[in-house]
């Protein structure tokens, strides 16, 4: 065994001092020298030929991601992405790191055994809304309940874009699809709302065509040690074209587009017309005008995202409806929970340290022998 | 001598027959065992469905079966009885707890009378025992125990008896009563004094005439011990992943009679194993293959319910070409069937069932100690070929027992691998690239190339690839090619499995009769019992099923008649029929049981005596 890439080395040394809780997601993952980091978006960029429809929301989101993984800092081959299967989930095959294209919804089951496995991976999921919530929804509660370190990247087009365009478990009620020729009658989900009722640590929302506002997501996700889940609003010009207009469009996004912001008072439209969000004292959340604002409305809802008790953070997810009237955006929960994969590993360093070493043959012929053997002469 | 404790599944027989069993193995005797019990963890008590049940043989000779017919049954109830009566000869010893034939435990089992009195039980040699009530008696000492807590030590008296009668020595039970009780001071004195009076019984009364004594039987030079097929197959895939240097991790989901694989693995942390439970066996092999993708050694452990769910990521690790080790330990189906007994029926589900052309590997251990070496070989398969493999066990093999003689793990075969390392190829303008489908000529496996390694960055996935290059590719002469690729993959692993041997004493019997996985021992012990009758009869088994071993077609054409008992529908008569156009007839049966020794040789002696011609 010569090669330095022999698993026991990987994985060798102590992953995890179980007394110092890792804070940061990229803990354990070995940086790029300077010299040797790749830095430019051309580095990340496979010689495979793109082939979405031309106009397809994840042009954009492909861009965005190549062009920010340069900041990691890592080398190339430390980083993997897992998709399930879908238009998005053929994003693997254009970033140059590793990468498995796997099969519908189960992505989040490979990853997690590919992330507990090796703590020296920054380890992404790619999935469409079909994808992580109707086949792979059990996996997807499961990976953030347990709190894997990974990044989840949900493209949510409101359709299965791959099989040409039948309702998804996004869909608004009552969307005509070729499977729905006289409307849907399923209740959707709320992806963020899903995530944070699984407990998950970190669920944020953000939206294809905004660069900027979707790049400072994923630093804070990549940056968050646990499952990161991201909901990106993607539009799919095929089959459900124009599905976010109403929050793209520049005259009525300030009015519609609610910007959470941590230690903020949760706060809507452009000033003059701005609303705040207050508790009224029946509990429920309501915007009211800010200038007419009185104390009897009820206090006012300062976002916490830190906050580990979910409640207003879900009440805050359930201010969106249908018509998308307000719509928060950003960066809904982000809590320090100890990871999965961390305790996992945690359990087992403390096994082989508490035994001394790893075990050798005899600890081995010791373990078949059991206690009970006897000899033949 | 055969052996078999019965009673409600609440009288703590499996602990019973497993106590006895090791005092056995501690003689020396050779043996075998068959616990049966129900589905329900606490069937109604004194039921018929309730009746939980252990079969040891052991002997001074080789065994190769738990036995047809017990020499002894001990009925702890009328249920017991009831339910255990029809498999007992006529002749043989019964003992039965008289205190437990009340009206109604006996009303319960529709016994209308006693059969203790009314003479339906004239032609066994019964032994009436007041198991409950002698019981109670020993322990009356024990002021702080209920009269429950009291009763419940009556299995540990019936031991202490049946340990008597055998002369099997009770040191090991003691030391195991000592560590499991030690600290309940109570419960391990009423256990240890239940486990004397039981002994002084049957030394002081007149009604059992005497001790037997069942010396060694003749066995190779070694150190023993006794084990069951999932504690074997566990170690065999701890002693891989050791032998291959590669971290194992489990991720399964439980499952009946699979899941003592689970439980074993995960207090295995101190030898590096990583065990996951899944949220279902989906998320148990997805997470086995993620592991794999690592650079792992990525194993899931499940039973036939559980494969057909994991059925569309294996045919993933079909197309990815990963290592990979799925262990099957089949029960009774179809759906959940019988969760608690054994079947042979997934043997068509390991080999086909995935949707377009899957072909792997897959391996049956033929007896409970040779799951180690089952497993062993599975390891070496999948990492060699990079290849899912199949590991076909079943419940018999899962919870029976046998002595095992421990190998010398540096004797073990050599495993270890290598991952690639290094850019293989070059693009059209000469620049060094990585190609994830270039494979090695001999064993035709791809690099295994893990996330970490400088370079070899690529992406794999369940989309058909082109050759070599491993880039999307959907034209139909590289699907075809690939396709066959990943045939020739497996067939060619039987270049490196021993050829089928028969076993043909007089090397002109007539009849071949071929078996696989736990059929071996009943088979083994049929064609045994055929020979002393000076009948000839030829054998054969196999442990692999995909590929056969070389000259498999050579053998069988070699004999005018084959039969093939399986439990099952008949599936690899199916098989064997298909590959080679022989006559191979079937002996299927599915009872939730293992064959009997007397039902082989009565098939086989069918076989013999059949017109060669019928049926053509
Ligand atoms: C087991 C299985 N069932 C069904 C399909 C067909 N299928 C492929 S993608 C898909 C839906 C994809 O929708 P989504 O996850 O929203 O991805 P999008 O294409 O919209 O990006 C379906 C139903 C499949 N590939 N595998
Ligand atoms: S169908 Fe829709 S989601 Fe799929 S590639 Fe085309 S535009 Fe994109
Ligand atoms: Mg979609």
């Amino acid at each position: 065994m010569a090669h330095p890439l022999h698993t026991a080395d990987v994985l060798g040394g102590g992953s995890t001092d179980i007394g110092m809780p890792l804070r940061h997601g990229l803990d354990l993952i070995p940086r790029a020298q300077p010299d040797q980091a790749p830095a430019t978006k051309k580095d990340f960029t496979s010689d495979q030929e793109v082939r979405w429809c031309p106009g397809c929301g994840d042009y954009i989101i492909l861009n965005t991601v190549q062009s920010f993984l340069p900041e990691l800092g890592l080398r190339k081959e430390n980083i993997v992405f897992i998709s399930g299967i879908g238009c998005s989930s053929r994003f693997p095959y254009y970033l140059d790191t590793f990468g498995m294209h796997s099969i519908h919804g189960r992505a989040p089951a490979i990853a997690t055994g590919l992330a507990t496995s090796r703590p020296d991976l920054s380890v992404w999921v790619i999935t469409g809304d079909g994808d992580a919530l109707s086949i792979g929804g059990n996996h997807l509660i499961h990976a953030l309940r347990r709190n894997v370190n990974l990044t989840i990247l949900l493209f949510n087009n409101r359709i299965y874009g791959l099989t040409k365009g039948q309702y998804s478990p996004t869909s608004e009620p009552g969307k005509i699809t070729k499977s729905t020729p006289v409307g849907s009658v399923d209740m959707p989900f709320n992806p963020v709302s899903l995530a944070l009722g699984a407990e998950a640590t970190f669920v944020a929302r953000s939206l294809d065509n905004d660069r900027a506002h979707l790049s400072e997501i994923l630093r804070a996700a990549a940056a968050h040690r646990g499952t990161a889940l991201v909901e990106i609003y993607q539009n799919c010009p095929i089959f459900n074209d124009g599905a976010f207009d109403a929050i793209k469009d520049r005259d009525q996004q300030e009015a519609r587009l609610v910007h959470l912001t941590h230690g903020e008072p949760v706060r809507v439209g452009a000033e003059g017309s701005r609303q705040v969000l207050v508790r009224s004292t029946d509990g429920r959340l309501r915007f009211v005008a800010e200038t007419e604002r009185t104390e009897s409305d009820g206090q006012i809802v300062v976002h916490d995202r830190h906050d580990p008790d979910p409640s207003q953070q879900f009440a805050i997810s359930r201010i969106d409806d249908s018509r998308m009237t307000h719509v928060p955006m950003g960066i809904f929960r982000q809590v320090e929970r100890p990871t999965y994969d961390d305790l996992v590993r945690g359990q087992l360093d403390a096994a082989v340290a508490a035994a001394g070493a790893p075990a050798t043959d005899a600890d081995l012929a010791a373990l078949i022998a059991g206690k009970d053997t006897w000899t033949v002469a | 001598m055969v052996i078999r404790f019965a009673g409600d599944s609440g009288d703590g027989m499996q602990l019973t027959g497993d106590r006895f069993t090791a005092e056995s193995a501690g003689l020396g005797n050779d043996l075998a065992t068959l616990p049966n019990f129900p589905a329900e963890i606490r069937a109604p008590q004194g039921t018929l469905p309730g009746v939980s049940s252990f079969q040891l043989h052991f002997a001074d000779h080789d065994v190769l079966t738990p036995g047809d017919a017990p020499d002894v049954l001990v009925a702890m109830n009328p249920a017991a009885l009831k339910a255990n009566l029809a498999d007992v000869p006529r002749g043989a010893s019964i003992i039965v707890d008289t205190d437990e034939f009340s009206k109604r435990n006996l009303a319960k089992v529709g016994y209308a009378a006693s059969p203790l009195d009314d003479g339906s039980l004239d032609s066994w040699a019964v032994h009436q025992v007041p198991l409950t009530s002698l019981t109670i008696e020993a322990l009356a000492d024990f002021a702080t125990l209920t009269r429950k807590d009291k009763e419940r030590a009556k299995n540990m008296f019936a031991l202490g008896l049946l340990s008597w009668m055998y002369s099997r020595p009770t040191t090991s039970t003691r030391a195991f009563l000592t560590s499991k009780f030690g600290a309940k001071p109570d419960i391990l004195g009423a256990n240890l004094a239940a486990l004397d009076a039981g002994w002084n019984y049957g030394e002081t009364t007149e009604s059992f005439a005497s001790a037997f004594e069942v010396g060694p039987a003749p066995m190779a030079a070694g150190t023993y011990r006794n084990v069951t097929g999932n504690t074997a197959l566990a170690y065999g895939l701890v002693a891989g992943a050791h032998r291959a240097r590669l971290r194992l991790v489990l991720g399964s989901y439980p499952i009946t009679p699979a899941s003592d694989i689970l439980h074993t693995l995960s207090g295995l942390k101190r030898f590096g194993i990583m065990t996951m439970q899944a949220e279902d066996e989906i998320a148990g092999v997805g997470i086995a293959l993620g592991a794999s993708f690592g650079g792992a050694l990525g194993v899931t452990s499940t039973s036939g319910p559980g494969l057909a769910l994991k059925a569309e990521t294996i045919g993933l690790a079909v197309s990815l070409e990963l290592p990979l080790i799925i262990v099957d330990v089949q029960r009774g189906g179809p759906s959940t069937g019988l969760p608690t007994k054994t079947e042979q029926a997934d043997l068509l589900q390991a080999m086909y069932g995935r949707n377009g052309e899957a072909p792997l590997p897959v391996v049956a251990p033929r007896s409970p100690a040779d799951c180690f070496d089952s497993a062993l070989e599975a390891v070496r398969i999948a990492t060699t070929y990079r290849t899912p493999v199949v590991l076909l066990s079943d419940g018999y093999l899962a919870n029976g027992s046998e002595p095992w003689r421990l190998p010398e793990i540096a004797t073990l075969p050599d495993l270890s691998v290598e991952f690639a390392h290094e850019r293989n190829g070059t693009d059209a303008k000469g620049a060094p690239v990585f190609h994830p489908y270039l494979r090695d000529p001999e064993t035709l496996a791809r690099p295994w190339a893990i996330p970490g390694t400088p370079g070899l960055e690529h992406r794999i996935g369940g989309i058909e690839k082109a050759d070599i290059t491993g880039a999307i590719n959907y034209e139909p002469d590289n699907h075809e090619r690939m396709t066959q690729l990943r045939q020739r993959k497996v067939d060619g692993i039987a270049a490196t499995i021993p050829p089928l041997a028969a076993d043909d004493p007089t090397g002109d019997a007539d009849l071949l009769v071929l078996g696989w996985g736990s059929t071996y021992g009943p088979i083994s012990a049929a064609a045994r019992e055929l020979r002393t009758q000076g009948r000839k009869v030829a054998t054969a088994h196999l442990g692999h099923l995909n590929p056969l071993p070389p000259e498999t077609g050579e053998v069988l054409r070699r004999y005018r008649r084959i039969l093939i008992p399986e439990m099952n529908g008949g599936q690899l008569a199916l098989l064997i029929r298909a590959a080679y156009l022989v006559d191979a007839r079937s002996y299927a049966r599915v009872r939730g049981l293992p064959f009997t020794t007397a039902e082989l040789v009565e098939a086989m002696t069918a076989a013999l005596d059949a017109d060669p011609q019928e049926g053509r």
